[in-house]
């Protein structure tokens, strides 16, 4: 069963319809209905690549947050061995919206780090919705200072709608967090590699997405504000987030002409959600070319291309 | 009297008394409600001197109140590409640019100059609120750079200045990337062995914060400014939680360990310098009435 988004119900009425069919079949025998289901299924996939061919803006966002998608722990678990989860910032707590840890990939030990949104209600709120807090920023900054003295890429999962706008966390210096990051993303001199793997939102995403290379899910979306936020603010008009998720250019495809994106994974027809394993298989094999291609740079290359790159971004606006 | 009287001689002072604001104008305080002569508010340094509300100062009045004998040479400013995203909302990007222009007088959010504070060269650099709510674009992030850059340059302490509501949604993802590129300017500076001093005014927030305005070697606010990451009504709108009296002002979060220190506007000029010169183990200041500086300046405060 698919949890349809809302300009999908045409898609859900006819695969509805399918599948009725066929629940019908299986109660009746005498009935046969393959041939009917069969022109249905053909219907519902000519119209699920047309409603994919051309996403808009606002529409990619919905993807980009759709619960089914994989999220930061099924990549984990997918696609790294010997995970081993390290905790807490030394100070305060620990943040489950950030997972962090030791891993290897392809046999090569990481560390790997990224937002957990949860995948039902009880991890959600556990997972605090992938919103981190000072805490989830400062234990991503000790990991990435671990992984830079003993070597290890960093590899992070960007999957947030941005910093979590708490009374605690701000009391506790979210910016200051966020701000220091930042600044570790363009400290060490390890490989750095981000995915954005759902939504990159805001000072949340920028504070891991800092890398050398950033590789961003077809349908994912970054930005500086949510298109609601946007529209509420310049257009006084919540409602009106279609029209700012337009003018935002919040898309991987906008972003890769920016610069901002270095490439773009390509997702299965009808997105992440329609088939998770693909698609965490395609993140596995971007991370594996980023990774060799990085491995064979010089730690204070790396550091020195990273801190350049970032110089560098948007000397061309979106005539690059 | 203000520290003028104490640094400068009226010949250079006569230099940037042409602009001064006519003075049969009134401001109201937005705090206490009382009504303020212009003069006497400027010289106040634009605290109010009934209940020490500290309004907001533009970049231009700050330097003239900062460098000695108010002179400074303004730093070039790489010009981005304009609109980069050809953004429009109710009205297009160019256009709300060149209302702020216009109402402001000043190029963009942003202004960099160098001179000298109590005879110790700096630059500083100062974010101007009332330029599209001083929001942190790539002209923004030009400007940091191009402060750190000089002050790298000329072996020099930077002293920045923020105010700023946020991002500058107009430029999308562009402006977020300023985030990054302000902080490589701040570990460039850092890495060069130079101070770098922040002082917060309200309000600063969002990316700002989350950046350049809270990597200083020192941070320093002004009273009760507002200073935070995510604003009080979206933390109300989002989680509905109550907030305590005084929450995301300077002096909260001072207690809350995140600034050094609030200082009174009227004391940020020698306090500064004092920081200054200590960090690089210069002399302490020299009190009392200074000479004019002894190079003639390349270009007096417009
Ligand atoms: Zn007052």
């Amino acid at each position: 069963m698919n949890n349809y988004l809302e300009f999908e119900k045409p898609l859900a009425e006819i695969e509805g319809k399918a599948e009725e069919l066929r629940a019908l079949a299986r109660a009746n025998e005498e009935m046969d209905v393959e041939k009917e289901a069969a022109a249905l299924d053909r219907k519902a996939e000519a119209l699920l690549r047309d409603l994919y061919a051309n996403l808009s803006p606002w529409r990619k966002c919905q993807v980009a947050r759709h619960p089914d998608r994989p999220h930061c722990k099924d990549y984990i678990d997918a696609l790294f061995t010997e995970f081993t989860s390290l905790a807490g910032d030394r100070n305060f707590a620990d943040d489950l919206a950030v997972m962090g840890g030791l891993a290897r990939f392809d046999g090569t030990p990481v560390m790997v780090i990224g937002h957990e949104k949860g995948h039902n209600t009880r991890t959600r709120i556990e997972r605090n919705f992938g919103m981190a807090r000072p805490e989830g920023y400062r234990k991503a900054i000790r990991l990435m200072g671990l992984a830079d003295r003993f070597g290890l890429p960093i590899i992070s999962l960007v999957d947030t709608v941005g910093a979590y706008p708490g009374k605690g966390a701000e009391e506790r210096g979210q910016s200051e967090a966020i701000a220091r990051s930042t600044e570790k993303c363009l400290q060490v001199k390890v490989p750095l590699i981000s995915i954005i793997i759902g939504e990159g939102g805001s000072g949340g995403a920028v504070a891991f997405a800092t890398a050398n290379r950033v590789a961003m899910l077809e349908h994912s979306v970054y930005t500086v504000i949510s298109p609601e936020g946007c529209a509420s603010i310049l257009w006084k008009d919540a409602e009106k987030m279609r029209e700012a998720a337009e003018a935002l250019r919040l898309t991987a495809q906008d972003l890769e002409r920016l610069g901002v994106a270095d490439m773009v994974i390509p997702e299965p027809l009808g997105g992440a959600q329609r088939d998770r394993e693909a698609t965490i298989r395609a993140v596995g094999a971007a991370i594996g070319r980023m990774l060799k291609e990085l491995q064979k740079k010089k730690p204070e290359q790396l550091l020195r291309e990273r801190r350049q790159k970032y110089l560098d971004i948007g000397a061309a606006g979106l005539a690059a | 009297m203000n520290w003028i009287s104490n640094y400068v001689r009226p010949k250079i002072n006569s230099l940037f008394s042409r602009r001064e604001t006519p003075d049969n104008l009134w401001t109201k305080c937005p705090e206490c409600g009382t009504m303020l002569f212009h003069r006497e508010l400027a010289e106040n340094l634009r605290v109010c001197t009934s209940c020490d509300h500290h309004m907001q100062i533009s970049p231009r009045e700050r330097f003239k109140a900062l460098f000695d004998g108010g002179i400074f040479t303004e730093i070039d400013v790489p010009e981005p590409v304009q609109d980069p995203l050809g953004f429009r909302d109710q009205k297009k990007y160019p256009d709300r640019l060149k209302a702020a222009q216009k109402a402001t007088g000043e190029k963009e959010a942003m202004l960099v100059a160098e001179g000298e504070i109590g005879r110790t060269p700096v630059v500083v650099a100062a974010q101007d609120f009332s330029f599209m709510g001083g929001s942190m674009g790539m002209y923004v992030g030009n400007a940091v750079l191009a402060a750190a850059r000089r002050a790298i340059d000329r072996k020099r302490p930077l002293i920045l200045f923020s105010a700023a509501g946020g991002a500058r949604m107009q430029e999308g993802i562009l402006s977020l990337m300023q985030m990054p590129r302000t902080t490589v300017a701040v570990q460039m500076l850092k890495e060069a062995g130079l101070p770098y001093i922040v002082v917060l005014t309200h309000p600063t927030t969002g990316g700002v914060t989350a950046s350049y305005a809270m990597l200083g070697d020192i941070q320093i606010a002004e009273p009760n400014a507002l200073i935070c990451f995510a604003g009080p009504r979206v933390i109300q709108q989002t989680i509905g939680e109550k907030l305590p009296e005084g929450f995301q002002r300077a002096e909260y979060l001072l207690d809350h360990g995140m600034l050094d220190r609030v200082t009174h506007r009227k004391n940020l000029r020698d306090e500064l310098i004092s920081i200054t010169r200590m960090l690089l183990r210069e002399t302490p200041p020299i009190k009392g009435d200074l000479a004019a500086p002894a190079q003639a300046p390349a270009e007096a405060g417009k």
